[in-house]
């Protein structure tokens, strides 16, 4: 008699979690989320055309606010409707009985799961910026010639106008901004999985992620409150205590208001703050996990 | 039980986090980030739903929108309407120079003008009166404005431009051409622009002799028009020995 000697599944498989990724990301693609593109091209260029009027200072920062505005809003609303959707539907399908009833730990679909959406809103973003830096580097190009044009007679008066342009346009310091708007999307999606493991339908998970979303922008503001003490009583100081620890700060990563203003970001400070979205994101992965993981399907 | 366990969880990371975040949201305000105050006169000033998307991460599209308001008023030459929507966006975005510098300049030159020249009031006292209202609230915003961009040439460019031309106050402008010329992006002619007012400031007319000086025999891109100019005015006044000048008397 012989017998078939029994194969060892390695802990976690980064190839079957990119599996999923994958997967995942094929499945948001085929929904026509990229549609969004097309209205944020429009808020872009719309905004550009409308500006030409003013400043190019006032022009510049529309731009740029309106762009990274719009960027906010259609990164943070696609990371909570897609990931809100990813547990709800695969159950519906019956998708998710077929991958967990393979060798795939449950951890793994998770993370692969969390993955795809990652990657959705990656490229949401990648596309967003390259928009929005071809829209702002033409105008740019197009305010230097007309300043190069004007001031030709005076080099020093030339140069800092110039500077003056180039200040207030393209600057490094805006793709920071892109990438804590990226972190902040990320971090949204991965809290969006956890409620969705525990959320009774996909409508819930969605409403609690959006309410997430408004409170954890004034969760410093309760923080401040709770910290300071004063004479509050003692429900308020519990009330803003318990928004504080629950509630994640989401304006740590809304530097992008002053980084169009000019301000720059100090790499320490953004890596600093990239390590936080990131101990945020890996915590609510975990909390996601071991809830799931005992999740009758 | 599990969720039980989950409320703890979230809890405990709540308090492990704490600290962090507020030792960063302490760095970002020493970097002068996030340095906006949304408190609550704002929300009545701006109203319940521009507040809540200023809150929610969108203050500085709100604070365009409410530009280009003020752009609006202009054109119908609102003044006291612009006023109160530049108090408004200011208070939005105070890191933005360009917010402050405008809305300076619309107050202490644009509106200060309108007032004075204003055809429906007849006596000459209220519309100086006026005028002199409009140069506060032009100062009022350089001020504030220096005070959270404390960076900004510009504004301090701005400042000293409104202390010569509104207040007739060479020293002060002079002053500030000092503070701001050492300031990052600062262009050249600030440093000339120290020395050119402090010429027309009384009591220091040697010590701007002396800069001037400087300044011509430190490069020939220096020695404009109006840099010579007040350098012969001044060797006369000053009464510099003739091997010493830079301009030769005519005697």
């Amino acid at each position: 008699m012989s017998t078939t000697p029994i194969k060892k599944r390695p802990f976690f498989s980064p190839a079957r979690v990119w599996a999923i990724a994958g997967n995942t990301l094929t499945e948001l693609v085929r929904l026509k989320v990229f549609y969004f593109l097309l209205l944020f091209a429009l808020v872009i260029i719309g905004s550009s055309l409308f500006m030409i009027q003013f400043t190019f200072q006032q022009e510049f920062q529309v731009l740029k606010d309106a762009s990274l505005g719009a960027m906010t809003i259609f990164t943070s609303l696609l990371a909570i409707l897609a990931t809100a959707n990813l547990l709800p539907k695969d159950i519906e399908d019956r998708t998710l009985y077929t991958i967990l009833a393979k060798p795939v730990p449950r951890f793994e679909y998770l993370v692969g799961k969390l993955l795809g959406v990652f990657l959705l809103l990656l490229i949401s973003v990648v596309c967003m910026t390259v928009v929005f830096v071809i829209v702002l580097w033409l105008r740019q190009t197009t305010v230097l010639a007309q300043v190069q044009a004007e001031f030709s007679a005076s080099p020093e008066d030339l140069a800092v106008k110039v500077r003056e342009v180039r200040a207030a346009g393209l600057v490094p310091a805006i793709f920071q901004g892109v990438a804590l708007i990226y972190l902040k999307a990320c971090l949204l999606a991965s809290l969006t999985l956890l409620v969705s493991t525990f959320a009774t339908s996909a409508i819930f998970t969605t409403i609690v992620a959006v309410v997430v979303y408004f409170i954890g922008h004034l969760q410093s503001t309760a923080r401040e409150y709770w910290l300071a003490g004063g004479n509050a009583g003692w429900a308020t100081r519990v009330f803003t205590a318990l928004i504080s620890l629950i509630f994640p700060d989401l304006q740590l990563f809304n530097l992008v208001d002053d980084i169009v203003a000019g301000n720059a970001v100090v790499l320490s400070l953004f890596l600093k703050t990239c390590g936080l979205g990131c101990l945020y994101i890996i915590f609510y992965t975990l909390a996601a996990q071991f809830i799931f993981v005992k999740k009758e399907l | 039980m599990r969720l039980a366990v989950l409320i703890f969880l979230v809890l405990g990371f709540g308090l492990l986090r704490l600290p962090l975040e507020t030792g960063l949201e302490k760095a970002h305000q020493a970097a002068f980030f996030r340095t906006a105050k949304l408190d609550l006169s704002l929300r009545e000033r701006i109203g319940q739903s521009n507040f809540i998307a200023a809150l929610s991460g969108f203050r500085a599209p709100i604070a365009d929108i409410l530009w280009i308001q003020a752009h609006t008023a202009w054109e119908k030459t609102e003044y006291g309407v612009m006023a109160r929507i530049f108090d408004n966006v200011t208070s939005l975005q105070p890191r933005n120079f360009y917010f402050w510098d405008n809305a300076a300049w619309h107050m202490a030159w644009n509106g200060s003008v309108f007032a004075f020249e204003n055809p429906k009031q007849p006596r000459l006292a209220i519309r100086t009166k006026e005028q002199r209202e409009f140069f506060d609230l032009g100062e009022d915003f350089l001020i504030r404005g220096i005070r959270n961009n404390p960076d900004s040439y510009q504004l301090r460019q701005t400042y000293a431009l409104f202390l010569e031309q509104k207040r007739h106050d060479e020293c002060g402008a002079s002053e500030q051409y000092r503070l701001g010329m050492r300031l990052p992006g600062a262009p050249p002619y600030m440093e000339r622009a120290v020395a050119i007012h402090l010429a027309r400031c009384p009591g220091s007319e040697k010590v701007a002799y002396d800069q001037l000086r400087n300044l011509w025999l430190r490069s020939p891109e220096e020695r404009k028009p109006t840099v010579i100019t007040l350098i012969k005015a001044l060797e006369k006044q000053l009464d510099i020995p003739e091997e010493q000048r830079i301009y030769k008397s005519d005697r």
